[in-house]
């Protein structure tokens, strides 16, 4: 099976779980859903450590790292807002 | 092709992360899984060492830092503007790893600069977005038809690759024509439309790392860079339908800024006396916020009338969200989580909307178009067909507002002159807190 195939497989199974694990979370949490995705989309970074040879690339790593970093702070500081509420 | 159990464990995690985020009361387990899988995937990379590895780990560092100290002291009421420039560098990350590749391996995939594309117009549309939230920007009108100038760049940007197959020196060409273009798409995009506008640049930095993800082979950043595309273009397609738009009527030729509030009559105006005193003797009380909530910071003074009026009148208090209220989704429902209300009391607008026609009292605090009758009524409105609360269904309509002008569509809401609603001209906060002062009396 060549490369492209299994790698457009994954592609595609990744639509389907997407679609149904986005649908399922609750309105009020869009804003902190956002914030994560956004932080995870710093995913990215593997792409820059892989071309780290290049100043670009140690850049990238910078900007995907603010990226990650800040958006999981966002998340956290969003989220325990509907955490304190809840235990009461 | 590139993986290990390790990637398998981490793409695992990070759907469970994201299955976590359905209610209020595991998202923050799902925050944690997906920092934990990201930490695992960082730290795998970077076996075999690369070369540079101490900048990369210099470099990861730094940007950690000042991720940190900025998602920490942010204002809660400035969380949009954040949201959109962390987006923005992740698509930043995106372009800039393109043309390091096309440096390296001296020739560049096609696939690769796809993705370099798609950050740099993630990149520049979201400092676009963010100077907008921020009030940086403020005009909208371009010198030419958004229709014509978006297809040009489609055009440009898309003929491109067909020339830069030896000739890497055009990739950066490529990318500046991208950035320039991000400028143009959301520039003429206004304050209202933003939640739209946010979700579609999110989707796009997921794409940009699937892309970027297929020219590594490298499935983790392709599932992981789909689900967050995916994530965004659900959010957009949610938030258009509620306003009843079009994708392409966004991007092609955005709403005009017309102003044609006729006066058929005075509205009645009322002062915070007379609401306090109704809203005593109200039996029940629904709350509506809108982008004026947020731009006065008036979420904690609205958690303490609703608290007043719970403990000292015994009256019940709801809270209704149309879906694109504030300049995020969800953004209403963040800010009142700040404030304290308990988001048991908080409802969507398909899940109350039917209760308008039982409710005493209706407090609008900042909203305007979200509650426009003429949308199900009128087919000559803009707002046509958007779907809104049923506020006019209430026996007594409290509207809190600046001015009597628009809202953000320029269209008049006669709900301001009808015989039920009483206006209260001020500041969100002030007013509410006026109110306050006189219900705890």
């Amino acid at each position: 099976m060549d490369n492209f195939a299994i790698l457009l497989t994954f592609f595609a199974m990744a639509c389907f779980i997407g679609y149904f694990v986005i649908w399922g979370v609750t309105p009020a949490l869009y804003s902190p859903l956002m914030s994560v995705s956004n932080a995870i989309s710093g995913i990215v970074i593997l792409g820059a450590i892989t071309t780290g040879n290049d100043w670009w690339g140690i850049f990238a790593a910078f900007l995907a790292s603010v990226n990650i970093f800040g958006g999981f702070s966002v998340s956290r500081r969003m989220l325990a807002m509907f955490r304190k509420k809840g235990k009461k | 092709m590139i993986i290990s159990l390790f990637d398998l464990f981490c793409i695992i995690l990070f759907i469970l992360a994201i299955r976590f985020m359905a209610t209020p009361k595991t998202a923050n387990i799902g925050n944690y899984s997906a920092i934990i899988s990201m930490m695992i995937a960082i730290g795998i990379s970077f076996f075999p060492l690369p070369e540079k590895f101490l900048w990369l780990l210099g470099a990861i560092f730094l940007g950690a830092i000042i991720g940190i100290i900025f998602g920490e002291k942010i204002k809660i009421t400035e969380l949009p503007q954040m949201i959109a420039i962390l987006n923005g560098l992740g698509g930043g990350a995106a372009t800039c790893i393109a043309i390091a590749e096309t440096n390296i391996l001296k020739h560049s995939s096609a696939i690769s600069v796809l993705g370099g594309i798609i950050g740099a117009i993630t990149l520049s549309g979201s400092l676009i977005a963010f100077c907008k939230l921020q009030g940086i920007i403020k005009k909208r009108k371009i010198f030419l038809s958004p229709l014509i100038i978006n297809l040009c760049f489609l055009l440009a940007v898309s003929a491109a690759p067909l020339f830069f197959d030896s000739q890497t020196i055009l990739v950066p060409v490529i990318f500046i024509l991208a950035l320039v273009w991000g400028i143009f798409m959301v520039f003429p995009i206004g304050g209202a439309d933003m939640p739209i506008i946010i979700s579609i640049l999110n989707s796009f930095s997921g794409w940009a790392t699937v892309a970027i993800g297929f020219s590594y082979s490298n499935v983790l950043m392709i599932v992981v860079g789909t689900i967050v595309g995916a994530s965004g273009t659900i959010l957009a397609y949610i938030m258009i339908k509620s306003m009843n738009k079009n994708l392409l009527k966004l991007f092609i030729q955005p709403d005009s800024l017309t102003t044609n509030n006729v006066m058929e009559k005075m509205p009645n105006e009322g002062n915070p006396e007379d609401a306090a005193f109704i809203m005593e003797n109200a039996k029940n009380i629904i709350i509506v916020p809108g982008y004026g909530m947020a731009a006065a910071s008036a979420q904690y003074a609205i958690k303490n009338m609703a608290d007043i009026l719970e403990k000292k009148y015994k009256i019940s208090v709801r809270f209704a969200i149309h879906p694109v209220a504030g300049r995020m989704p969800g953004h209403m429902n963040v800010l009142l989580a700040d404030a304290g209300v308990d988001y048991e009391k908080v409802f969507e607008l398909e899940n109350i909307n039917s209760e308008f026609s039982e409710t005493d009292v209706v407090y609008v605090i900042g909203a305007n178009d979200i509650t426009n009758p003429e949308a199900k009524t009128n087919p000559d409105s803009p707002l046509y067909g958007m779907p809104v609360l049923d506020v006019d269904k209430a026996k007594v309509v409290f509207f809190v507002k600046r001015s009597l002008n628009t809202g953000y569509s320029g269209v008049n809401n006669p709900l301001f002159f009808a015989s039920n609603t009483i206006m209260l001209y001020g500041d969100a906060k002030k007013i509410t807190e006026d109110i306050n002062k006189i219900l705890e009396q």
